[in-house]
């Protein structure tokens, strides 16, 4: 049955992404693209992954789908027809690859086979180890944020560096002019439908985020997804106040806060463990018992981590939110 | 081609497919947003072939369960690979749509075609 | 705390760690002297590293604790120490020889969130020179991507953003393919520790699968590296770049990315399949050849200074991938000596277009006439690093230029066909350097109204720390012309390393 379930999943999402490239109206794109995110999400759930069906829920149907929008409305919602010139030889080189992808790919241990090489060696450690090292059952977690936690720390910087980069590409004030200036909304808040729900949910909404980023070590969550969520109610707080009371909620210097708070903190821990005698991450020399060291090292960074991640996605929409639409040339 | 072989590579198979309709669009369309949700497709199809080789028969999620008999997990490690990739992918299309906006406003167009015809 | 043991990491996380404290240094030039200081502490651990490494060590590193491959490692040897200066050292001398420049190209309510992404691709580059692990190279990869697409978004005119766009599309895909190889490999192996992979590898080579994952990861790179017809993106993102931007990135951006491809190729696929090499060589061959003649014949033609040396810089990739096909330990040594003498000259060429740019607002070749005359010393540094980029005897480029032709003539009579190519391609350079020589030293100055207040001006040399920086560059082309034994020692030993991991 669940295989059934799957074939039907994986069809659904070409299909979905066949017409996501077909249609001409971009808006019509962004929600079958959201649509294709919370596929994706609901397979990778299937496949057992379960933090990432979470984050990719949360940030790729989400957050992404709210960042397109926003470029929507600063830019244009149809598609001109006009394709590139070179459109025979796209798809001749495109089905030559896919052939060659797939013929390449046959010789790949079966789905789900046991005995694949991915499976020997490296994952067995993280899995009979965990338990003993931290103390705590979420693989995923342990992996992330100690294992591995070099590679969440360069993570981090990416978020901050998109945060900068989107600051600095679109807050760039070369002139006088009306396109620079603040336009400030109303938000939806006059409707009933959205200021109700709304109402409900983004107290709610806190308050998952919360639990995410505490609960990440026994369950699936983390600092990202918490930080993804808790972005998530604040950006739907903004579209039913409005940009202006959303931004005296929550300032512009707030979120830069929490952006370099978070990745410093993230860093400073690294650097703790090194003047403490460890190597750069090293949780275990923080205190007398390396197990419950590392629980309390994980619980730090992965703060570091929502924080950095909650004031990013939040700048981002907001650069794009607070700036007004310039009219187009037809 | 045996049921067997077919289903344990199906998969990978949509991968492929995905891949290269994410890359067509990246390719053949002429609208700069459309070639950003195009290059949004290509990197999810490079998700789901990491989650895909992570599966374990008959396994559940990497979330150790206290008290279980002979319990089979899943692979963790992919899993935490595609956290990061995922977060890189919105970095990137975020990256992407502020430099599009930009264009917009200074060209007044987001088509190749008369962008390449501007300067 | 023993600060030598922590040399590796501290390379990474020095400008990593100091890049959001950046962002909240608003006052006037404050940013640019916090960077400039972070810039010369990462150029100094480098130096130490190198100064380890020529004695004979090679430094090591396990982050958190953990065991590879279990958890992440770091691993400085000749190679990385190579690169680990040219990046460093690039770096520092940008934003030490671009102030003014970055002045006049970038608001200062804006330096702040520049030099914040200035430190990210700092820390980016390093990070993937020094790390032993495949994802952690993608991971680092990206955050010196996306810091090199704000930098280049931030340059003067608007054309800065469809070369960023095109730069974005065409990154994206390369570092996904190689996110898919590197995939392919793990699915076959288990790990993703380089040395790891290079030991599993061997018990897998005969599936179809491997030569696939080599296929997407060599791709990839080639992409980030501008190699010939994947180059595209590199023109105009020079070009329209701020001057300082184009001083770092030219001198270092695309070498780390032929480092990965060399270390992939070199420790992990050709350990496991010596057939392999040879893939790889008849790959690589023609198209850096391609590179060479057709990038060199396009400067010859090009109008606008920036251009004409960016597509040099992608025949100069040409040269490093050439040497590295030759699968020899002398062609090994030519491509990484390559890679050090023209980042030497290439920084030089364009911090003196930074200093023309002080003056200059148009950089069209026939608007720079008679430039000499008002900048005499802004004009003997380009005709410095342009003799080095020709490899005229004395200046650095010649060291690697001989090198590359000695490691060809080993093989026989396609080597000597080869020769040919590189002496045409080193004509062309002269054509093209010469061409822009001429303009500066000979010719009448051009009437000049192009300042702000409509009036002329009479054109003085540049600011005498923009000065002093580029002559200083100038003077290390000679420099290692003339001794060139530190870079070539580690030059050799990097090529040993990689010749040995083929056994």
């Amino acid at each position: 049955m669940t295989i059934v379930f799957a074939l039907f999943l994986l069809t659904l999402l070409v299909v979905t992404a066949l017409a996501i490239v077909r249609t001409k109206n971009l808006f019509i794109a962004t929600m079958l693209l959201s649509i294709f995110s919370l596929l994706m999400a609901v397979n990778f759930f299937i496949l057992d992954a379960a933090d990432v069906a979470l984050t990719e829920a949360a940030v790729g149907a989400g957050v992404t789908t709210v960042i397109f929008l926003s470029a929507l409305r600063l830019t244009s919602q149809y598609e001109r027809g006009s394709l590139a010139s070179s459109r025979w030889i796209a798809v001749i080189v495109v089905v030559t690859t896919t052939v060659l992808l797939i013929s390449g790919t046959i010789n790949t241990p079966n789905l789900g086979d046991p005995n694949a090489p991915v499976h020997q060696h490296v994952a067995p450690f993280y899995l009979e180890n965990t338990e003993a090292l931290m103390g705590f059952p979420n693989v995923v977690t342990a992996v992330l944020s100690s294992f591995r936690g070099y590679d969440t720390l360069g993570e981090v910087f990416v978020v901050f560096i998109a945060a900068v980069g989107v600051m600095f590409i679109l807050d760039a004030r070369q002139g006088t002019g009306p396109e620079y200036e603040l336009r400030v909304e109303k938000g939806l808040k006059h409707h009933l439908i959205p200021r109700a729900v709304g109402g409900l949910l983004i107290p709610f909404m806190l308050l998952f985020g919360l639990y995410v980023q505490f609960h990440g070590e026994y369950g699936p969550g983390g600092g990202f997804q918490a930080g993804a969520i808790v972005a998530t109610a604040f950006i739907l707080h903004a579209i039913l106040e409005g940009e202006r009371t959303a931004l005296k909620a929550f300032s512009r210097n707030a979120q830069m806060a929490l952006i370099i708070g978070g990745s410093t903190l993230y860093g400073a821990v690294g650097v703790v463990c090194m003047l403490k005698g460890g190597t750069f991450l090293d949780y275990s020399v923080l205190m007398e018992d390396p197990v419950t060291a590392r629980q309390v090292g994980i619980i730090i960074i992965e703060l570091g981590v929502g924080m950095a991640v909650c004031g990013a996605l939040l700048s981002i929409f907001h650069s794009f939110a607070a700036r007004k639409p310039v009219a187009q040339a037809k | 081609m045996t049921l067997d072989a077919f289903l344990g590579h199906f998969n990978y198979w949509v991968f492929a497919i995905l891949l290269m309709i994410g890359f067509y669009a990246v390719i053949a369309k002429g609208n700069l947003i459309k070639k950003l949700v195009g290059l949004s497709i290509f990197q999810s199809a490079v998700f789901l072939m990491y989650i895909s080789m992570s599966k374990v028969e008959g396994g559940t999620a990497p979330i150790l369960q206290a008290g279980a008999v002979d319990p089979i997990y899943s692979n963790p490690l992919p899993q935490v690979l595609i956290l990061t990739a995922i977060v890189v992918g919105v970095a990137t299309l975020s990256l992407g749509l502020a430099i599009v906006v930009r264009i917009n406003e200074r060209y007044g167009s987001i088509e190749e075609r008369e962008l390449l015809d501007a300067d | 705390m023993d600060i030598e043991s922590h040399l590796p990491i501290l390379q990474v996380i020095i400008p990593l760690l100091f890049s959001p404290l950046v962002v909240l240094l608003q006052p006037r030039g404050l940013a640019w002297v916090a960077t400039t200081a972070v810039c010369i502490l990462s150029f100094a651990i480098a130096i130490n590293m190198a100064i380890l490494v020529l004695g004979g060590q090679t430094l090591e590193y396990e982050l958190g604790g953990w065991q590879p491959p279990f958890g992440i490692a770091l691993r400085i040897d000749a190679i990385s120490s190579l690169l680990l200066l040219i990046v460093t050292g690039a770096a520092t001398a940008a934003v030490l020889g671009c102030r003014e420049s970055l002045n006049q190209q970038i608001e200062s309510h804006r330096q702040p969130l520049f030099f914040a992404a200035w430190l990210l691709l700092l820390a980016g580059l390093v990070g993937m020179v020094v790390t032993a692990d495949a994802f952690n190279i993608f991971v680092f990869m990206e955050i010196s991507s996306l810091a090199g697409y704000i930098l280049i978004a931030g340059g003067p005119d608007r054309r800065a953003l469809l070369a960023v766009f095109k730069y974005l599309i065409m990154g994206t895909i390369g570092a996904t393919f190689y996110l898919i190889g590197v995939g392919l490999v793990y699915m076959m192996t288990g790990t993703l520790n380089l040395d790891d992979m290079a030991r599993l590898l061997p018990g897998v080579a005969d599936q179809t699968t491997i030569p696939f994952a080599a296929a997407f990861i060599t791709v990839g790179l080639a992409l980030k590296a501008a190699m010939f017809p994947l180059h595209v993106w590199l023109p105009n993102a020079y070009t329209h770049a701020p001057h300082a931007v184009t001083v770092f990135m030219a001198a270092c951006g695309t070498k780390v990315a032929v480092y990965v491809l060399l270390r992939f190729d070199f420790v992990v696929f050709q350990s496991a399949d010596l057939y392999h090499g040879l893939q790889f060589s008849l790959f690589l061959m023609p198209f850096a050849l391609l590179g060479i003649v057709v990038a060199s014949a396009v400067a010859m033609f090009e109008g606008q200074i920036k251009r004409m040396l960016a597509f040099s810089s992608v025949a100069q990739v040409g040269y490093i991938l050439l040497g590295a096909s030759l699968l020899t330990q002398d062609g090994l040594t030519a491509s990484f000596a390559h890679m050090f003498n023209h980042a030497l000259a290439k920084s030089t060429l364009f911090l003196s277009i930074a200093c023309l740019g002080m003056r200059f607002m148009d950089l069209r070749i026939d608007q720079l006439s008679g430039a000499a005359k008002s900048m005499p010393f802004t004009a003997a540094a380009f005709l410095i690093g342009g003799l080095s980029l020709i490899g005229v005897p004395g200046t650095a480029g010649f060291i690697s230029k001989w090198l590359l032709i000695e490691a060809l003539m080993e093989q026989g009579e396609q080597g000597l066909l080869m020769v040919g190519i590189v002496l045409l391609s080193s004509l062309m350079a002269v054509v093209y350097i010469w061409r822009t020589v001429e303009v500066l030293y000979f010719r009448t100055p051009v009437q000049q109204d192009t300042t702000q207040q409509g009036s002329e001006v009479v054109l003085s040399e540049a600011p005498a720390l923009m000065v002093g920086v580029t002559l200083l560059m100038a003077a290390l082309n000679i420099v290692f012309g003339v001794m060139p034994d530190v870079p070539l020692s580690l030059a050799e030993a990097a090529a040993e390393i990689l010749s040995g991991a083929r056994q």
